[in-house]
């Protein structure tokens, strides 16, 4: 059989990231035979990616960033392999890399190669001091330019550019983020908590554009970004463009070979390819959907962690698929903390009809909470400055409590510190309120 | 890449790193003025007169340099984590600054245990406070005492500004500072001023080690009246009563980083190397061996002393307070705090800590709780602990936090930008060991099986 474990195969894992490095550790526990190889250009070893802002920021030294000390991986039999591949023979199961004239053959490959930044076609992309941040060799050319940024335009305010925007913020450098958006991030956030966001923007002193679109990035005639035009013919001098319009998944090392992709490498729910013995996990998997929904490009560090665990057990014969289980997230946008669980409409698409919303503000515009519900059933929670418990939200939306039931027992969904001051009071007043108005707020 | 992935130290801070490494040049150029009038202090020596002047020309400046430079560094920035240049910074990122501060700080240890001599100057210069308070002449002791709390009090100002987001930050700081000046500063001044025995009633058997020697049992109980006796008596009390029960109740933390001058010093004027102690494994090894030794040797120490051996006591207890009292809780201590983090001595060798530690990991309520699979491994709350635990192993994985070491400073919690830690009083004990690694565990299994 294709997927019984075969005593001593050699299982390659490409990309050192969250997704191989989970896959390459379930399966070690479960396999204590397999030869295990993890390959990558990057860098030697597993670091959080999420991380990398807080090493230019000077909060954390890179080898704060790893996971795991350095000797672990020889105690674990967890191969590593430093280079970048850049063709893949499945017929002779054989990898072939950058600079080198040997290779690596394998048994069975995975493929975790992630993402790489968005570039739509924008004139001057391409130039010096134009870049996305999403490896350790853009923190290093970014490190490499930094004494010439005295102003930076980041263009895209997703995560990233907010977080690229606060690192050059925090190394006291001028920072304007374009955004396409009508408010921070409202592809993704309810209208009132991405003006909240936009307005912690404002206070640090960072300027966002809303609204607005990158038409070109003007060269200094030395190949180097000075500048861009915007969408209506502003011009903004800089010296730095980051580009964080999103990413994709990063099929550089698919070049040439018969791995069957679409916008990422097509697979299914136990992230097997179509090819034998060659399968995707991470940001660069897409999960063909039957019923013709939208296929799924998953580019979350606990999905990637998620897919990578299914795929160790699929690896060692298990008939498992993925199942992501009810949708959480959560980020810092400068100085505030925001918690998402379940299903919250964002504000720049069509609300799925049905929804029913109450939302409560603090007078100091940096908390907020939402409640989602659907019928009477809640289905989804988001807090700005408050923390709140993942298992507990998880259960109420899995148990379709009511708003009255959540309501009820808000404070055990708390997990703010000790003495912060609690809201829940104010919210629960606030929003038994809306929700026993009739119909709420649409 | 032609640089080392080591290699990602921002060598050009921008125009934030100029600015910053100009007023700390600034300050440390201002820094010989006071020092100067040190000297000159020392040089007239023995006069009283102007006792007041002298103390306020002295100390104010200091005082006015710190709180400026604190003032200037988070000015103008909003409330909120702010460890920015942190790694880089020239004394908290181990540079040539930290190598000299630290220099600096091991000397003051030095001369004021084996060369106080030298200080004669300076111990002048606290007379006319010494004399206000104590009733009696200073000495090197009472300056050092005086710096300590200065320390405590400047830099815990510092403290909560920094952290003025946070309210359990702040209580907790306010509560060192209050212990630090009130119990460790003002009233064993004024207990001498009364002619009363010299008490520390915030420190405790086996930090405070003498506190249940034969010695203090004569000279407290027998012959210091009902003052002294009520003395030893709350030693005893809160030896053996008052920190089990507390820490059963709330962690360790009631005592290391809310009461305790060593956990108060490190707290505040510590709080800028707390990112220096060691993750490494090897660090959490060596850890578990020297605490547990050095509480091992108290144990016997005191012993011997009650059974009294003759000499052999009295050579083994000169020997004790020159290693652990003198060099690990002084000069390695604190004078290490800009190399090794701020808690070297709590977490490698205070006694005192070991036995929190004890009842903290087996008879306490105490956790630190994850927030399900919102861990992202970055390592802020690994990298920012001053007791070296690497809190991400146990996030990561969403297990709650069960060690031994860990003071409850929050600041894991407080630096975790997915609001995944918590700190926390559980209802029972039994419940914080969902999903943690339960102590004794193979041993339970193994009596079970019996």
């Amino acid at each position: 059989m294709l997927f019984q474990k075969k005593p001593g195969r050699h299982v390659v894992i490409v990309g050192n990231g969250i997704a191989g490095v989970s896959c390459a550790r379930a399966l070690r526990r479960r396999d204590k035979q397999a030869r295990i190889t993890l390959v990558s250009g990057e860098g030697p070893h597993f670091f959080s990616r999420p991380a990398l802002m807080y090493i230019y920021m000077g909060h954390l030294t890179y080898e704060g960033t790893k996971p795991y000390e350095d000797w672990w991986w020889q105690k674990q039999r967890i191969g590593l392999r430093q280079a970048w591949v850049t063709h893949i023979d499945t017929q002779k199961k054989w990898l072939s890399f950058a600079g080198e004239a040997g290779g690596l053959g394998y048994d069975q490959l995975v493929l975790a190669t992630g993402s790489k930044p968005n570039k739509f076609g924008w004139p001057g992309q391409n130039l010096e001091r134009v870049q996305g941040l999403y490896s350790l060799q853009d923190l290093q050319t970014l490190e490499a330019v930094s004494h010439e940024i005295q102003h930076g335009v980041i263009v895209g305010g997703g995560l990233i550019g907010i977080e690229l925007a606060e690192m050059l913020h925090a190394r006291g450098k001028k920072v304007t983020i374009l955004s396409r958006e009508q408010s921070y991030w409202d592809n993704a956030l309810p209208r009132e908590e991405s003006l909240m966001v936009s307005d912690v923007i404002a206070e640090s002193g960072i300027t966002l554009h809303s609204g607005t679109e990158l038409k070109e990035i003007v060269d200094d005639g030395q190949g180097r970004a000075c500048g861009v035009v915007t969408g209506t013919g502003e011009k903004i001098a800089c010296e730095f463009v980051g580009l964080t319009a999103g990413v994709s998944p990063n099929l550089s090392a698919l070049k040439g070979s018969e791995i069957p992709t679409g916008r990422g490498v097509l697979v299914d729910f136990s992230f097997r390819s179509s090819v034998e013995d060659v399968f995707a996990i991470g940001d660069c998997a897409e999960i063909v959907t039957p019923e013709g929904q939208r296929n799924r490009i998953e580019q979350l560090w606990y999905t990637g962690q998620m897919h990578g665990e299914v795929l160790a057990d699929v690896l060692c014969g298990d008939d498992r698929t993925y199942d992501r289980g009810i949708w959480f997230n959560s980020a810092k946008f400068l100085d505030l903390e925001w918690h998402t669980y379940g299903e919250v409409p964002p504000a720049g698409f069509p609300v799925r009809p049905g929804l029913r919303q109450v939302y409560w503000q603090a007078a100091d515009k940096r908390h907020a909470f939402r409640l989602v519900l659907a019928g009477d059933a809640v289905v989804g929670v988001n807090a700005m400055g408050i923390r709140y418990r993942h298992k507990v939200c998880e259960r109420w939306i899995a148990e379709k409590r009511s708003a009255e039931y959540v309501l009820n027992n808000l404070k055990e969904g708390n997990f703010d510190p000790e003495f912060y001051h609690r809201y829940e009071g104010a919210i629960v007043s606030s929003l038994r309120a809306q929700v026993a108005q009739a119909g709420g707020q649409a | 890449m032609s640089a080392a992935l080591t290699d990602f130290a921002p060598n050009h801070y921008g125009d934030a790193g100029t600015k910053r490494r100009l007023r700390l040049a600034m300050y440390v150029a201002l820094a010989p003025f006071g020092l100067a009038l040190l000297g000159y202090r020392g040089a007239i020596g023995g006069d009283a007169a102007g006792g007041w002047l002298a103390f306020g020309l002295v100390f104010a400046p200091f005082l006015a340099l710190a709180l400026a430079y604190i003032r200037a560094t988070y000015r103008g920035s909003t409330p909120g984590i702010k460890n920015d240049g942190v790694q880089v910074h020239e004394l908290s990122g181990r540079r040539v600054g930290a190598y000299l501060l630290g220099t600096a700080i091991t000397s003051l240890y030095v001369i004021l245990y084996w060369f106080p001599g030298a200080l004669t100057g300076v111990v002048q210069v606290m007379e006319p406070l010494s004399q206000a308070l104590r009733k009696g002449p200073a000495d090197q002791w009472f300056f050092y005492g005086f710096l300590y709390t200065a320390a405590v009090i400047v830099m815990g100002i510092r403290m909560i500004y920094r952290y003025r987001h946070n309210k359990y930050q702040i209580f907790r700081t306010l509560s060192v500072m209050f212990f630090q000046l009130a119990f460790a500063f003002v009233l064993p001044a004024l207990l001498r001023a009364f002619n009363q025995p010299e008490f520390y009633f915030t420190y405790f058997w086996p930090l405070k080690y003498d506190y249940l020697f034969p010695g203090s049992f004569e000279y407290l109980w027998k012959q210091s009246g009902g003052v002294g006796m009520f003395m030893f008596g709350w030693g005893v009390i809160a030896s053996f009563v008052l920190t089990p029960l507390l820490t059963w109740r709330f962690g360790k933390r009631w005592y290391c980083s809310w009461v305790c001058g060593c956990g108060g010093l490190a707290e505040t004027a510590g709080d800028p190397f707390r990112q220096l102690s060691s993750k490494k494994l090897k660090a959490w090894k060596f850890e578990r061996w020297s605490i547990h030794t050095v509480l091992v040797l108290i144990v016997v120490l005191t012993a011997l002393l009650w059974v009294d051996l003759g000499r052999i006591s009295n050579d083994y207890k000169a020997w004790y307070g020159f290693f652990v009292g003198a060099a690990l809780s002084g000069v390695v201590g604190v004078g290490f705090y800009p190399l090794l983090g701020s808690r070297v001595w709590c977490r490698f060798f205070c006694p005192m800590a070991a036995v929190l530690g004890l009842f903290q990991r087996f008879f306490s309520r105490f956790r630190i709780t994850t927030n399900g699979d919102q861990c992202m491994s970055c390592g802020n709350c690994s990298t920012y602990c001053e007791m070296g635990i690497d809190v991400r192993a146990y996030a990561m994985q969403g297990k709650n936090i069960v060690r031994a070491s860990c003071v409850g400073c929050g600041v894991c919690a407080a630096v975790c930008p997915r609001g995944v830690l918590k700190l926390e009083n559980g209802k029972t004990h039994k419940d914080r060991f969902e999903g943690a690694e339960h102590p004794l565990a193979d041993l339970l299994g193994a009596l079970k099986k019996k």
